[in-house]
């Protein structure tokens, strides 16, 4: 099989088109309008960048999730990132999303400039290679993600362990999708009303759930009723997702689904989740960009460890540091606004100058906005 | 001769003497040279042009080209999308002592080659040598002087014009970026690098209106249709399934996210052109490069901005590249 195999055939024009037609038929038969939240960054790109909200008929909406590991770092953990970076004899490494991203003190290409040895991986595997080659230095890995980049966070470490090195810290970040799923629908916050939220049915993100299974979507059907579709990246995909949703309105179902049968099972990757499990225990709080604290929401490292984490080796803020207050980036990720419906969106708030969340990266949805537009 | 470049040999003595003797007037040496003063008279021109560019592109050899032919075609290209004809160059190198003495006349060999291409020469010169660590092994400063043939500038571009593209996209960015991820590819990417002014010259001798022109280095595609747009106000139109991108290129851009639109070439250009003049100009385009293609038109849709409409019928802005999408190119 050739790379090209991974892409063409969902990427093709014909396919997009009748599924767009599909879709407008299926939707014509809605009584009532949808909110699709997609929850990932990933799938919020495909959307503006492919234009696929163009195909949609005018009573399917999506909300822009919170699944940008990037967007919903919360300030004074991205300080985290600019301290350690500009400490004496340290070699910061991380992956290039985290290059731009503002904390309050200036973002990671400004400790660069300012002389930080901050370096950019494409693997996390990668750290460990530095890590040798910088025997002198301690290098300590910032490490973000989802639970696709969970696992790989979990497999440098044990290496880190198996060849014993001493110089090699992580900071951990990586949150989990279920219970953010759950906060957006089933807030415990006092100040904001969840009930507000407008989210009929999730497009889940394939990836997620190659690693973690599709079973962890399956409370949402059962316990809340929205309807779940695990969907791929692929533009065809994206769509087939949302025919699939609309079906299951039209036809009275209120399941979990999987358009991305090509590689995800309902178990999901059992080796990636026992080393996952091996070597992270959940937070009890862990506080998201633009929503709040989340419980159970994000993973650190287990007593055991302690001497790898860079968190407890160094001494590190913990005041939280509050967005601006014109943001509106909770009321869009909860699908109560629009990006455009914000007054600082493009003019204050820009991607080169970001006052919120979903400003930061190019999957956050008013990023999104901002760089594609919505040509509709 | 040594095997290595030496702090002696960029210190004006014998050492420099022999470098410059053995290595550099060898493979350059012309009547503008041979004079070896401080400066060097040139004769007048008509309609001159002048640009200056610095390259410190790494790893300084790549598949498809080196820092020497790079220098001297992208020089000589700012030059072209001019409209202006390369004659005269200064060449300045910043060599990190150590550098191997092989390695770099492998370098004067392309720059020779390059200079014939453009039909130009190397006026004036210097060498340096610095400590270890001081540079990336090696940099080079150009200057270029060209005589202008016709007025080719971004004011000229009107609603209506057809924009063309001489090949397919982002093949130096990501040939750069394979050599430097040391990602290995079933089938190499050679970079586009090259001069551009033989295409030049025939558009101009065939007659075609030439509005602008602009080869899309650092930046790409995205970053030269965004500064037409935002300089005249207007909308560049791009339909994507026209530009082509080789299979290679589009592989190396999903595996690390990238848009091939804003990756770099170093031997391709857009060329705005008159309505009436486009299937001529795309058929002499196409004789340098069968990839050659009519990628879309100037309108008033979005003054400003770069719109680029898919084959499924959706559109989307193409906005500026920003942030460091990849450092040291050239």
């Amino acid at each position: 099989m050739e790379l090209r195999d991974l892409y063409v055939r969902f990427r093709d024009p014909k396919t997009i088109k009748a599924l767009a037609k599909e879709i407008e038929l299926e939707a014509s038969k809605l009584a009532n309008p949808i909110n699709i939240m997609e929850v990932c960054g990933g799938h919020t790109h495909t959307i503006m960048k492919y234009g696929l909200l163009q195909l949609l008929p005018k009573n399917i909406f999506f909300i822009h999730g919170p699944g940008c590991p990037v967007c919903i770092m919360p300030k004074e953990r991205i300080d985290h990132a600019y301290i350690l970076a500009m400490q004496e004899n340290v070699i910061l490494c991380t992956l290039g999303d985290m290059i731009r991203v503002p904390g309050s003190k200036g973002s990671l290409q400004d400790a660069r400039s300012k002389g930080a040895d901050v370096r950019f991986v494409y693997s996390p595997l990668d750290v460990l290679k530095i890590a040798k080659e910088n025997r002198e230095k301690t290098v300590i890995f910032f490490a973000i993600g989802f639970e696709t980049t969970t696992p790989m966070t979990a497999a440098l470490l044990e290496s880190a362990i198996a060849q014993k090195m001493t110089n090699l810290l992580l900071h951990i970040n990586h949150v989990t999708v279920p219970e953010v799923m759950r906060e957006l629908i089933d807030s415990r916050d006092e100040h904001i009303d969840s009930y507000n939220n407008q989210i009929d049915a999730f497009l889940g993100p394939s990836h997620v759930s190659v690693i973690a299974g599709s079973k962890i979507y399956e409370e949402f059907p059962a316990k809340y009723n929205r309807p779940v579709v695990v969907a791929g990246f692929e533009p065809v995909d994206v769509m087939e997702g949302v025919l699939m949703l609309v079906k299951q309105f039209n036809e009275g179902r209120c399941e979990v689904e999987v358009q991305y049968k090509r590689s995800v099972t309902r178990e999901g990757n059992r080796k990636a989740q026992e080393l996952i499990e091996k070597y992270f225990e959940k937070r009890d709080l862990f506080k998201w960009r633009g929503l709040g604290n989340i419980p159970k929401s994000a993973w650190k490292l287990k007593d055991a460890y302690s001497d790898y984490d860079a968190e407890r080796v160094y001494d590190l803020p913990k005041e939280e540091i509050e967005d601006h207050k014109l943001c509106i980036c909770g009321d869009i990720l909860r699908g109560m606004a629009k990006p455009t419906e914000c007054q600082v969106f493009g003019t204050a708030c820009t991607p080169a100058k970001p006052l919120g969340s979903c400003m930061v990266s190019s999957e956050g949805a008013c990023a999104a906005y901002y760089k594609y537009g919505n040509l509709l | 001769m040594q095997k290595h470049i030496t702090l002696a040999m960029g210190s004006g003595g014998e050492e420099s003497s022999e470098l410059l003797e053995k290595l550099v007037f060898r493979h350059l040496k012309n009547s503008y040279l041979a004079r070896a003063e401080d400066a060097t008279p040139l004769e007048s021109l008509q309609s001159p042009c002048f640009c200056t560019d610095s390259f410190t592109v790494s790893p300084p050899f790549f598949p498809g080209g080196d820092i020497g032919k790079l220098s001297i075609a992208g020089s000589c290209n700012d030059l072209a999308m001019m409209g202006a004809k390369p004659k005269f160059l200064s060449l300045s190198f910043i060599i990190e002592e150590g550098f191997s003495v092989r390695e770099f006349e492998k370098i004067l060999r392309s720059i020779k080659n390059e200079l014939a291409i453009n039909e130009a020469v190397v006026v004036t010169g210097d060498t340096k040598v610095v400590p270890k660590g001081s540079v990336d092994r090696i940099f080079i400063t150009t200057s270029a002087i060209g005589e202008r043939k016709i007025e080719a500038s971004q004011r000229s571009i009107q609603e209506g014009d057809s924009l063309l593209f001489s090949g397919d996209i982002a093949r130096h960015g990501a040939c750069i970026f394979a050599a430097r991820e040391g990602i290995e590819l079933e089938s190499e990417i050679t970079s586009d690098c090259a001069s551009l002014w033989p295409i030049v010259k025939r558009l101009i001798d065939d007659g075609i209106t030439i509005k602008a022109m602009r080869d899309a280095t650092r930046g790409g595609v995205a970053a030269v249709l965004n500064e037409w747009a935002r300089a005249t106000e207007l909308t560049f139109e791009v339909d994507e399934a026209s530009v082509r991108v080789s299979q290679e290129v589009q592989g190396i851009c999903e595996i690390l996210g990238f848009e091939p639109f804003v990756l770099a070439n170093e031997g391709r250009f857009v060329l705005v052109v008159d309505p009436k003049d486009e299937k001529k100009a795309l058929k002499i385009l196409q004789e340098f490069n069968e990839d050659a293609a009519i990628i879309g038109k100037v309108t008033k849709s979005y003054p400003g901005r770069v719109t680029l409409q898919s084959e499924w019928g959706t559109k989307r802005f193409l906005d500026m590249p920003s942030g460091e999408i990849l450092p040291r190119i050239c």
